[in-house]
């Protein structure tokens, strides 16, 4: 652990909803090029976790640190340009703008071009083609002039993905990124997050109810349970612990 | 859009944004050129005033069209930044020597205090949602509106200003001694193609504006602004800024307006009905395109200028019929238009062309 401050920290993040504590003093750190898979109960704070790291909640106590310098009090819209990629649990898309025009925001928004309004858009061909290349990864190429609403939600889970590599961020945060979606949809996806985890400099955050897609791709486990961290550790230990067995999956071991 | 179909000029004067469909090309077509040809076409004094009212209300409705119908955004104060620039111009052709620089000057103020007011406007609006900025506009309009009826000495009041204009735009003023084509060449032709060579080239610009990246970003935040703050937009700049330009854009409708009338006040460029009128232009023509705004202005204009006559002629024809003629009797053409209004949200939710282009899908 020594060397190098990790790319993002929290420090006793906690979130407070009136008398309800949903993230409770949560202290954790992630080195560069790992892949780490947040699992935990429904409810857990899982989600308000990611919240309060990619800046759509602001943190009632606690700090969280990128490349070592605090980003606790900037707006969502900074952290984003900072490096910090979120993607959504719930479909989150623009529904009346096509499935290219979709991910060309979020190019466009990585190459600062947004403030430009004597260009046409349409002509931007670069801007395009890197869409287009975002939208062939995850498959959905032919869909590019569909509305995103027009797609099924296997196909918009798809494009919620292919955004966050539009963005290139240094830290992908996807929060269930395969759920809803069909069986054969699921690999698509799979092997797109093992690829960015094989580039080496991209650090993943994971939200995932799957435990055998956490054990195929996570380097690491951490375990929410009523906003609080209660486990932290190399996936089959973590998913093996008795804390786990009975916080995540209901399961009373014996004392 | 097909690949390389930008490369043609008439993609580059559109922005790439084609009207869709034949019969929405073939309306906006004889609109255009009804306006281009529109001294020739329909003399007189009166039709060359309609005409250049629909130039101008294409421009002030279009405008707030970059508001609500791209941005998303409700807001009363549109009217406001029409009177700015209207009143900027009244006021330095009635207080200063007139001549084209004081129209300019007059223009220039208008447009910066129109911007200004609406940077003021969009920060002030920080945190509000959307339907309190709706009232705060209200509000700052309401006291724009006192503001000009009270500040007596500079703006006339509830009388409002009129004023001269440059000799180019006087009725006496002669182009040619001999008429072309059967119609004179005076100052109110050559008001009339100033306001329609404007009023086309702001037209253009908007086009460009909502076709640009900057454009899909306004589109982006109407569609969902927490997606858009999450990619990294500060969604507040881009509202300010759209809502700046938007005001702009009006003041520029408005100094043509001082110019067409020589004449501002009030009830002409400040009063709650021009708003309603914006608004329901905008609804009626389509909102989310710029297309939809100028057959708005059209058929607006039009009605409250022609429905009475028109209904008139109807009553008078009706004579002898029991209660009909009655029912027509010009003084009514303000139900009418109501009646009118009702039947085209109702039949066309999406605005003319909204239906238009779904119809040629």
């Amino acid at each position: 652990m020594a060397g190098a401050a990790p790319i993002l920290e929290t420090r006793d993040l906690t979130i407070r909803f009136g008398g309800h504590v949903a993230v409770d003093g949560v202290s954790c750190a992630f080195e560069r090029g790992t892949l780490t898979a947040i699992v935990g109960p429904n409810g857990a704070g899982k989600t308000t976790y990611f919240n309060l790291i990619s800046g759509q909640l602001r943190a009632s106590a606690g700090a969280v640190l990128l490349k070592g310098a605090p980003i606790t009090r900037l707006a969502a819209p900074a952290r984003a340009r900072l490096g910090l990629g979120r993607a959504f649990q719930l479909t989150n898309l623009f529904p009346n703008l096509n499935v290219l025009e979709n991910v060309r925001l979020a190019v466009q928004a990585r190459a600062g071009t947004g403030l430009d309004f004597l260009s046409m858009a349409a002509r931007r061909r670069d801007l395009a083609a890197r869409a287009e290349a975002c939208l062939a990864r995850v498959r959905l190429a032919e869909r590019a002039h569909a509305s995103a609403a027009a797609l099924s939600h296997g196909d918009q889970r798809k494009l919620e993905v292919a955004i966050l590599l539009a963005l290139e961020p240094d830290i992908f945060m996807f929060d269930e990124p395969t759920a809803g979606m069909s069986v054969d949809e699921v690999p698509v996806i799979l092997d797109l997050i093992e690829a960015i985890k094989r580039e080496g400099d991209k650090t993943v955050l994971l939200v995932e109810h799957k435990m055998d897609v956490v054990r195929r791709l996570a380097d690491r486990v951490i375990v929410l349970h009523n906003g609080a961290l209660v486990a932290d550790g190399e996936p089959a230990a973590v998913v093996a612990s008795p804390i786990v067995q009975e916080a995540y999956l209901g399961i009373r071991t014996a004392p | 859009m097909r690949r390389g179909a930008g490369r043609r000029p008439l993609d580059w004067l559109l922005s790439g944004d084609r009207p869709g469909g034949r019969v929405l090309s073939l309306l906006l077509l004889a609109v255009l050129l009804g306006l281009a040809f529109a001294p020739f076409l329909f003399p007189g004094t009166r039709p060359l005033g309609v005409a250049a009212r629909i130039c101008i209300f294409i421009v002030l409705a279009a405008s707030y069209d970059i508001m609500l119908g791209y941005t998303g955004i409700a807001s009363f104060a549109h009217t406001m930044f029409f009177g700015m620039g209207a009143y900027g111009v009244a006021i330095a052709l009635a207080k200063l020597p007139v001549g084209w620089d004081a129209v300019l000057l007059g223009a220039a103020a208008g447009v910066a205090l129109a911007a200004l007011v609406a940077i003021l406007i969009g920060l002030l609006s920080l945190r509000v949602r959307a339907i309190f900025f709706s009232m705060i506009t209200l509000a700052v309009a309401s006291f724009a509106l006192i503001l000009a009826t009270e500040l007596r000495d500079l703006t006339g009041g509830e009388d409002g200003l009129t004023f001269s204009v440059p000799r180019l735009l006087t009725p006496g003023f002669r182009l040619a001694a001999e008429p072309v084509l059967g119609v004179r060449l005076d100052g109110r032709l050559v008001t009339y193609y100033l306001i329609f060579v404007l009023s086309l080239a702001l037209f253009l610009a908007m086009l460009r504006i909502v076709n640009s990246p900057f454009g899909r970003v306004l589109q982006a935040i109407r569609e969902n602004e927490f997606r858009a703050e999450a990619l990294g937009y500060r969604t507040l700049v881009y509202r300010t800024l759209a809502g700046a330009l938007s005001a702009a854009l009006a003041a520029l409708a408005g100094a043509m307006m001082a110019l067409l009338l020589r004449y501002n006040g009030p009830a002409v460029t400040l009063s709650f009905d021009v708003m309603v009128d914006i608004l329901l232009m905008v609804v009626i023509g389509g909102m989310g395109t710029l297309y939809g705004p100028v057959l708005g202005a059209v058929v607006l204009v039009m009605a409250e200028y022609y429905l009475q006559p028109a209904m008139a002629a109807l009553s008078r024809s009706l004579a002898g019929w029991p209660v009909l003629p009655v029912l027509f009797h010009p003084d009514r053409w303000l139900l009418w238009l109501g009646v009118l209004f009702v039947l085209i949200v109702y039949f066309f939710p999406a605005g003319i062309v909204g239906s238009l282009r779904r119809q040629a899908r």
